[in-house]
C-alpha cells in the first residue's frame, strides 16, 4: 500500500488537486475568453481613473455628439464627454453592483438555506414556502420594487439586486444541505460528539462551496444586468455619474442621430454579462466532480 | 459494577406505514475491557439499539428503558452532557468507511478536530498526537498520511483513520458497527487484530456488532444474539459455540462455511416484519422446533448454564449440527 503514488508524493495533494483542475479549465476555450473579458472589465473598473483618457464628467464643446476620431475613440455625448471614458468609468458600478449585489445575497440567502436543509422540520417548512412566493414574482420586479422603495442610489440598487437574488439562492442553499446532512460523515460528527454549528461550519459548509462559487458567477452577470435596469429606469446610480444604464438612458433622445451612443453601452453589458456567464458555465463543468476532462 | 448497564431498552419508529418496533425489551451488561459481540441478520435492531444509547436516532424514534453508563443516565441526559461522552467516552466507528470521512479536509485535521475539541489540545498537539494515532493503527508512514485527503486512502486505511479518530481520546467503550463489512477478507483480518490490539493497549470496552458469527468468534469474550428486535440467547463465546442452544443460533452456526463441513444449511424464510410486535416466539414461523406454546406465548430469558441464557421454549444444539 505504501509504495504506490511515491512519483506525486513530492508535492501535495492540494497543489496537484489545483494542478488538475487549473488543466480541466484551459481546455475549455470559451472559458478562458470568458475568464480573460471578465478580467478585462473588473481591470478596467479598478484602474479606470488611471486608463481612461478623460474624467467621466469633463466636457468637449467643439466636439458634441462627434463620430469616433483620435481625440475620442468612441466619440462623444450630448454633451462633449468621451464615451470611451465613461464606459470604463460605467464599470465600476456594474462590477460593484455585481460583485457586492451577489455577495449580499449569498450572506442572506446561505445560513438561511443550511439552517433550513440541516433542521428541517417546521423551520424547514415556513422559509422553502416562503421562497417558493418569493420565486413566483420575476427577479427584475423584484428587484425594481424594492429599489423603488428604498429610494434611487447605487447602493440602495445594490441591496435591491442582492436581496432579489436571495430566493433562488436560498433553495439552492436548502438543497444541498439537504443532501449533506445525509452523508456519513455528518453522522460520524454528530457520533464524535461534535456541535451543530461545528458540524454547519466545518462539514455541511464547505462540502457545498464548489456549487456556491458556480452560483456567484452566475448570479453576477445577472446582478449586472440588473444594475443597468435599475440605472436606466432611474432607480440605481443617478447622473452625471456614469453607468451603462445610465448612458443607455441618456441615448434614447438621440436615437436618430446617434444611435452608436445607445450601442457602445449595450455592447459593454452585453460583453461583461456574456463573459461572466461562459466563465460560470466553466467552472461548473470543471468543478463538478463528474466530469473526466 | 458494570461499565453500561442497558435495561429493557425499547424503540418505536413512527412511520407513515404506522409503528416499527425495532427494539424489544432489550437488557445486557457490559464490563470493563469486555469485547462484547452482537449478531444478527440484518434488520434484527443491532445498530439501533446501540445507536439510540447515544440518541443518533432520528427524530421518528421513540425510546424507551433505561441506559446508565458510568453512573449518567445516557436516555436523559442533556444534550451538551451527551456530545461530552460522544466520541470522548463512548466512540463509534461504523460501516461504511468509504464515505465516513469529509472529503473536504485532511485526515489528521479531522483527527485534530476531534481532539481539539474533547481533549483541548492546540493545533501542533493535536497533529502530533493524531500522527502517534496513526502509528497506533498501523498506517505506514503516518507522518505523510496525516496530510492526505480521504480519496487518496483505501478503504481499509480509511477504516483505521475511523478506528484512530474513535480511540483518539481513549473511550471507555468503542461501539464497532459492522467494521469490516464493506472491506476485503484479507483486510478484515487486519481490523479485527487492529481492535484486539485496542482493547489490550487501551484497555477498552468494545462492541463489535455484525452479522458474522465468524468475526465475533476471533474476537469477542461474550456474544448477544439478536432476532427480529429481541435478545435470543447470550453466552460467554466458547459456550456458545459448544452448547449453541437457540434454534436461530444454531441456524446460524450452520451457515458459517468450516472446511469438511459439507454443505452449508441455511435457515428457511425471512426475517419477519416488525410492524407489530408478535405475541409469540418471532422465530417460530422459520423454526423447525416450533410448536403450539412457541406460536402462542413470548418465551422469557432463562439460564440454561452459568452465564447462559436463551429465550427459546425448546433449547438445546442442533443434533445435525454437533455431529
Amino acid at each position: 500500500m505504501s509504495f504506490v503514488d511515491t512519483s506525486v508524493a513530492t508535492i501535495s495533494p492540494r497543489a496537484r488537486r489545483r494542478r488538475i483542475l487549473r488543466r480541466r479549465f484551459l481546455r475549455r476555450p470559451l472559458a478562458v475568453v470568458g475568464f480573460i473579458v471578465a478580467l478585462a472589465f473588473v481591470l478596467a473598473a479598478i484602474l479606470a481613473p488611471v486608463i481612461a483618457p478623460y474624467s467621466a464628467g469633463a466636457t468637449d464643446f467643439n466636439a458634441l455628439l462627434a463620430h469616433s476620431s483620435r481625440h475620442h475613440l468612441l466619440g462623444t455625448d450630448e454633451l462633449g464627454r468621451d464615451v470611451f471614458s465613461r464606459i470604463l468609468w460605467g464599470a465600476r458600478a456594474s462590477i460593484e453592483a455585481g460583485v457586492l449585489a451577489t455577495l449580499l445575497a449569498m450572506a442572506v440567502a446561505v445560513p438561511i438555506g443550511i439552517v433550513a436543509g440541516y433542521y428541517r422540520g417546521w423551520v424547514d417548512a415556513v422559509i422553502a414556502r416562503v421562497t417558493d412566493v418569493l420565486l413566483a414574482f420575476p427577479f427584475l420586479i423584484v428587484a425594481v420594487g424594492l429599489a423603488a422603495i428604498l429610494g434611487p442610489s447605487l447602493t440602495n440598487a445594490t441591496i435591491a439586486l442582492g436581496i432579489g437574488a436571495a430566493p433562488a439562492l436560498i433553495r439552492i442553499a436548502r438543497g444541498e444541505a439537504l443532501a449533506l446532512r445525509e452523508e456519513d460523515y455528518v453522522r460520524a460528527a454528530v457520533a464524535n460528539g461534535a456541535s451543530d454549528l461545528r458540524i454547519l461550519a466545518r462539514h455541511v459548509l464547505p462540502n457545498m462551496l464548489s456549487t456556491l462559487i458556480v452560483q456567484a458567477t452566475v448570479a453576477i452577470p445577472t446582478a449586472i444586468i440588473g444594475e443597468a435596469v435599475l440605472s436606466f429606469l432611474g432607480l440605481g446610480v443617478q447622473p452625471p455619474t456614469p453607468s451603462w444604464g445610465v448612458m443607455l438612458s441618456d441615448a434614447q433622445s438621440y436615437l436618430s442621430q446617434a444611435p452608436r451612443l445607445a450601442v457602445y453601452p449595450g455592447i459593454a453589458i452585453f460583453l461583461c454579462s456574456l463573459s461572466f456567464n461562459l466563465l460560470g458555465d466553466g467552472l461548473r463543468d470543471v468543478l463538478d466532480p463528474r466530469t473526466t476532462r | 459494577m458494570s461499565l453500561l448497564a442497558v435495561d429493557g431498552l425499547s424503540v418505536r419508529f413512527d412511520t407513515d406505514d404506522g409503528p416499527v418496533h425495532a427494539v424489544d425489551r432489550l437488557s445486557f451488561t457490559l464490563g470493563e475491557s469486555e469485547v462484547l459481540g452482537v449478531v444478527g441478520e440484518s434488520g434484527c435492531g443491532k445498530s439501533v439499539s446501540f445507536m439510540s444509547l447515544l440518541r443518533l436516532l432520528p427524530e421518528t424514534a421513540t425510546v424507551e428503558g433505561a441506559a446508565t453508563f458510568d453512573g449518567i443516565d445516557l436516555l436523559h441526559a442533556s444534550p451538551a452532557r451527551l456530545r461530552s461522552i460522544r466520541g470522548r467516552q463512548i466512540a463509534f466507528v461504523f460501516q461504511e468507511p468509504m464515505t465516513s470521512l469529509n472529503p473536504a479536509f485532511k485526515v489528521g485535521n479531522q483527527i485534530g478536530e476531534v481532539l481539539r475539541r474533547h481533549l483541548g489540545l492546540s493545533r501542533g498537539d493535536a497533529r502530533r498526537r493524531s500522527i502517534e494515532l496513526l502509528d497506533l493503527v498501523r498506517i505506514p508512514s503516518p507522518e505523510r498520511r496525516v496530510d492526505e485527503y480521504p480519496h487518496q486512502l483505501s478503504g481499509g486505511m480509511r477504516q483505521r483513520v475511523m478506528i484512530a479518530m474513535a480511540v483518539a481520546c481513549d473511550p471507555k467503550i468503542l461501539i464497532a458497527d459492522e467494521p469490516t463489512t464493506a472491506l476485503d477478507v484479507t483486510i478484515q483480518a487486519g481490523i479485527l487484530d487492529l481492535m484486539r490490539d485496542i482493547r489490550e493497549r487501551l484497555g477498552t470496552a468494545i462492541v463489535l456488532i455484525t452479522h458474522n458469527l465468524g468475526v465475533v468468534a476471533d474476537v469477542a469474550d461474550r456474544v448477544l444474539v439478536m432476532y427480529a428486535g429481541r435478545k435470543v440467547e447470550e453466552a460467554p463465546v466458547h459456550e456458545l459455540f459448544a452448547r449453541p442452544q437457540h434454534p436461530y443460533t444454531n441456524g446460524l452456526l450452520g451457515a458459517v462455511p468450516r472446511p469438511g463441513a459439507g454443505r452449508l444449511r441455511e435457515i428457511p424464510g425471512r426475517v419477519p416484519s416488525l410492524a407489530e410486535l408478535p405475541a409469540a416466539c418471532a422465530f417460530a414461523p422459520r423454526c423447525p422446533r416450533a410448536d403450539q406454546l412457541s406460536r402462542t406465548q413470548v418465551p422469557d430469558l432463562r439460564e440454561v448454564a452459568p452465564q447462559h441464557h436463551v429465550a427459546c421454549f425448546h433449547p438445546g444444539p442442533d443434533a445435525e449440527a454437533t455431529a
